[in-house]
Parts: structure tokens; C-alpha cells; sequence
């Protein structure tokens, strides 16, 4: 990766569509690496909702808008692992030879329809036979999987709302955030009950967005950036798109686990996320890595919900599975934890625009691992120290499609 | 869509309605929703490696082979559970509700549903749950429905 752009990420942006919005984010991206638009040979967009744009094949849209129109192309849709998602295929389309530069770009426009209304949108994510007539309601099913892992492992409402202050409080320090917020655990305990034990705070944001990426071949890298930062694996699995067929079975173990210390745990149930544990498996067996908890630096999750952001710790393997509430408990996640997460505040509070969120996590993993987040968020305050590796996981239908890419500062 | 309703101007925003009839069709998937009607609630096992499903469907996820229908228990236990005082647009007005995975004895896989309760019963895991059929077919998924045992 040679070099990456972003929004700021807004509620509601209605002067700039989502072309503009893409442009600004490239022009970002170009302007850092002293590319132009010319030394770009192709590129992958990514967006959700074609209803929530309320424009099909807006890919194409984008492409002539920012001057690729003539170039090769194509759309990545992956639910909320969209971007995630692009972010790989641009990574692929440089592996393969295909191309020696490509640029991945991802955007959603959210507020063209109002809350209620999105919600519906997307839950049309879920079984539309089964799963959407019942209430048509994304925020349930990821409930009704936190209230199983409450039961599991005992996990409290009071941790999931320490990874909600983590993550409104980073962002305060994050220009690009929409929800920079100085709350307390109380704040989250209080806020409305959405559909329990989730609660408005615990909530990630609808956001109108866009972030890009532009990846190169090594050799193409070194021409361009003087600090380029290496994708050195990535890793994506899928799960059944209905909770309820979710199977219980083993649990996919990392190097560093033994089946001792799941003896009883029937998995994964609806209590965890199973693709994102074999996406994650894949891809730090491909980077070598043979202990999460020791060699990874900081880590971009998917925090659509407090809770999925305890249960990615697990999944991730930074802590056994049943450890994620003491893994934020304990600090490990925060700023100047072992594994620092979402540091510039995640989903929750820099903002979900779904086809922009997995590349803005792959922008924030750049900047972080080059060591210039003092140059693009204004203050040191958010970099990690001294950074080698970091990953980022965003995931989909409950986890219908997980993506978790390693990157590497070299 | 249609023509616009002018919501602002600098920039110029219109609002129009963006509604349309779909056909959805049930597909393979039509008798569980038509027994439901029966007062059955159908279940699928694998003719090949006989995976019970909680959830109807015509082929296994394992192997591949075509199920075949089978009647679940209408008894069951409550796995999780969620109470919803948000929702999406079309079930505003059902707020607030209930949503349950339920488990049957001797089935591999879960049942989501909605669950009814007397004013003050709260939702726990393990509650005994049974299932019952709406008078009236909606043909949908909330043509069952469950109440504590």
C-alpha cells in the first residue's frame, strides 16, 4: 500500500455525492504520494446498498468521475466486510500480475433514507423469508448473539460499554471521526435500550462516506512512496447467513491454543463469530504468525456493536475464547494496552459508511504502521508506538463473510 | 420513484417515494410456510446424513443431499433471546417485541422466532417455549409464534 485518503464521515452529507465524496479521498491519496490519477491501472469499488444509493452500477459512476473510465474495473459487495472485502480483491489484482498499481475505493451514502427506513435496508441482509419479516432488524441479531455470550462466558454490560467510552474518547482525537464523544460507562448504561442488551451507545454510527487505497506492486511501491507499507497476508472465510443454522461443533484453534481449553465449549453457536476466527486463522498462517497475542500491534475490528468487538478479541485469538470482557477490562485494548484496537475510534465513533469502513480501517492501519498519524490526524496522540504489525477485520450478516488482512510497516 | 418533492435548495435535494410490488416467492421453500397454516411447524433431515434442522431447508449445508420435511417438536427451550424497542420501518409499530432462537430436543440447529409474554413474564435461556399458529395465514415466517410453556 503506497498510499490512502478518507472523508470526514458525516451523518448527512448532501453537498457532495458519493463521486465527490470518492474524489476527495483520492485526491488525498495522490497528493501523499505524488501520484497522478494516470499512474492508476485499474480499480475495485466497493459499496453495500444499491437502494441506499438509489443508483445501480454506481461503480462505473465513480470510475469515469475521478478519470479511470477506459480502465479495467470492478464491484466487491460484501455487506458490511465490503470494503474489507475490496480491499483484498485490489490486493489480489497485484499478486496475480494483473496490474502493478490498483485502486481500491469505497463509499455509502446512508442518509438518503432515514434511520427506521435504513434499518429495513439493511436488514434485507438477513434471510428475506426466514429472518427479515420478524422484525427487520440487524441490531436483534447481533443481540440475540451477545445475550448468548453473556450466558456462555459472563460477559457484562458494563464491559461492553467500556469498549464504547474507548472508542467515542480515541476518537476526540480523530479529525476524520463523526462521533468524537467524552462519555462514561454510566452514559452507555443509560443510553436507550435499542434491542437488549444493545443500547444506543453501543451502536455503531450510519455515516455518509468514502476512503481509498491505492496498492502496488513492490517494485512499483518503492518508486512512488518513500514509505510503503507491505500487505502480508489476508485471510476470509463465510458462515451461514441464518443464525439459527449455525452449527455447534470444535473451535478452530490457533497455534498458540490447545483443544483443552475448549473441552466444553460447543461452538460457534451463536455465541461467536466462526468465519471470523478461520478468516483470521488463514490469514496468519500465511504471515507466519504463530501467536496473535505476541506479534500483532494494534488491531482495526469490526465494532458495528460493543459486543462484536469483545467477541473479535476472541475470535482473533488475542485472548482465549470467554476472555474478551476482561480483555477490555483489563486495558489491553486501549491506547496504550498490548493490543491497542480501534484507536482512532472504530466504527463506533469515526463512523460506518459501509462500503468506505474496511478500506478507512486499512487508511487508519497505513497511517498508524507508517508512523504519520501526527501528519494526517493533526497529533500523535492516536499512533501506536513504534508499530510493526497490525490487522484489520470487518465482517458481514453476522458474520456471513468475515475479511482480516495483516500489514506489515517495512 | 417519480417526480421530486423539494426538500432544499444549496444543494438542491427532492424527496420521492420509492416503493414497487415484488413477487416473493417461496420457492422449494413453500411447505413449511403453507403447513404452517396446518398448525405444523416443519423441520429438514438429511436423507443422506441425517443432520436435523431446526430451520426448514431443502438441501444439507454438510453434503449436499436433499432433506426431507419432518414435523419438529412444538415444544422447545429458549437459546437466546432479544427484546426490540427499535426496528426497521415496516415493523415500527410492533415495538416492542421479542425474538427468540429456540431449541428442540433431538434437533441439530435452532429456530428463530418471535415470542409473546403476559405483561411483567421476562424472556430468559432455558425457558420452556411453545409454539403457536397465527388463525389467520400471513404466509410469512410469523405465522408461528412462541409462548413460555
Amino acid at each position: 500500500m503506497i498510499a490512502g485518503g478518507m472523508t470526514h464521515f458525516k451523518k448527512i452529507n448532501f453537498n457532495d455525492d458519493f463521486r465527490l465524496n470518492v474524489k476527495h479521498s483520492l485526491d488525498y491519496a495522490l497528493k501523499d504520494s505524488g501520484m497522478k490519477i494516470g499512474d492508476i491501472e485499474g480499480s475495485v469499488s466497493a459499496y453495500f446498498s444499491d437502494h441506499l444509493q438509489g443508483q445501480l452500477i454506481a461503480g462505473a459512476m465513480s470510475n469515469d468521475f475521478i478519470g479511470l473510465a477506459g480502465k479495467p474495473s470492478k464491484r466487491i459487495e460484501g455487506g458490511g466486510a465490503t470494503g474489507g472485502l475490496a480491499f483484498q480483491t485490489a490486493y489480489e489484482e497485484i499478486a496475480s500480475g494483473t496490474m502493478d498499481t490498483c485502486l481500491a475505493y469505497g463509499f455509502e451514502n446512508m442518509s438518503h433514507v432515514g434511520t427506521w427506513r435504513g434499518n429495513d435496508i439493511i436488514a434485507l441482509g438477513s434471510d428475506a423469508s426466514f429472518d427479515y419479516p420478524l422484525g427487520g432488524f440487524y441490531t436483534a441479531y447481533y443481540a440475540l448473539m451477545a445475550t448468548r455470550h453473556m450466558y456462555e462466558f459472563g460477559t457484562t454490560e458494563k464491559q461492553m460499554a467500556m469498549v464504547s467510552v474507548k472508542n467515542h474518547g480515541n476518537a476526540m482525537y480523530n479529525p476524520y471521526a463523526q462521533a468524537p464523544m467524552d462519555i462514561t460507562v454510566d452514559d452507555v448504561l443509560k443510553s436507550p435500550v435499542v434491542s437488549s442488551p444493545i443500547k444506543m451507545l453501543d451502536i455503531c454510527l450510519m455515516s455518509d462516506g468514502a476512503a481509498c487505497a491505492i496498492l502496488a506492486s513492490e517494485e512499483v511501491a518503492k518508486s512512488y512512496s518513500g514509505k510503503p507499507v507491505l500487505i502480508k497476508s489476508i485471510g476470509s472465510s463465510s458462515d451461514t447467513m441464518r443464525l439459527a443454522d449455525r452449527p455447534f461443533g470444535t473451535v478452530p484453534l490457533l497455534p498458540n491454543e490447545n483443544p483443552e481449553m475448549y473441552r466444553n465449549l460447543k461452538y460457534p453457536g451463536v455465541h461467536s463469530f466462526r468465519a471470523g476466527r478461520l478468516a483470521a486463522k488463514m490469514a496468519y498462517r500465511k504471515a507466519g504468525i504463530s501467536n496473535p497475542q505476541k506479534e500483532i500491534d494494534f488491531a482495526e475490528l469490526y465494532d458495528a456493536y460493543t459486543s462484536a468487538e469483545i467477541q473479535a478479541y476472541e475470535d482473533m485469538g488475542f485472548c482465549q475464547y470467554g476472555q474478551g470482557g476482561k480483555f477490555i477490562e483489563d486495558g489491553r485494548s486501549m491506547l496504550d494496552g498490548d493490543i491497542p484496537v480501534n484507536m482512532e475510534g472504530g466504527l463506533q465513533a469515526s463512523g460506518h459508511a459501509i462500503g468506505a469502513t474496511g478500506i478507512m480501517q486499512a487508511v487508519y492501519a497505513f497511517w498508524q504502521l507508517q508512523g504519520t498519524v501526527h501528519k494526517h490526524l493533526g497529533s500523535n496522540r492516536l499512533q501506536v508506538k513504534n508499530p510493526h504489525m497490525g490487522i484489520i477485520h470487518s465482517h458481514a450478516g453476522t458474520g456471513a463473510y468475515e475479511a482480516v488482512t495483516v500489514m506489515e510497516a517495512v | 420513484m417519480g417526480y421530486g418533492k423539494l426538500l432544499k435548495i444549496d444543494p438542491l435535494v427532492v424527496e420521492w417515494n420509492y416503493t414497487t410490488e415484488y413477487r416473493h416467492s417461496y420457492a422449494e421453500d413453500s411447505p413449511f410456510f403453507m403447513e404452517l397454516g396446518r398448525g405444523r411447524l416443519l423441520g429438514s433431515r438429511c436423507k443422506s446424513c441425517g443432520f436435523k434442522y431446526g430451520t426448514y431447508r431443502k438441501y444439507c449445508m454438510y453434503c449436499g443431499s436433499e432433506t426431507e420435511d419432518m414435523d419438529l417438536p412444538l415444544q422447545g427451550k429458549v437459546h437466546s433471546f432479544t427484546t426490540c424497542y427499535y426496528s426497521g420501518e415496516t415493523f415500527r409499530g410492533d415495538v416492542p417485541y421479542t425474538l427468540v432462537l429456540v431449541e428442540f430436543p433431538g434437533i441439530d440447529s435452532l429456530f428463530m422466532s418471535r415470542l409473546f409474554m403476559n405483561h411483567g413474564e421476562k424472556p430468559k435461556i432455558g425457558m420452556d417455549v411453545v409454539a403457536q399458529f397465527k388463525k389467520f395465514q400471513t404466509f410469512t415466517v410469523n405465522d408461528v409464534y412462541f409462548v413460555p410453556a
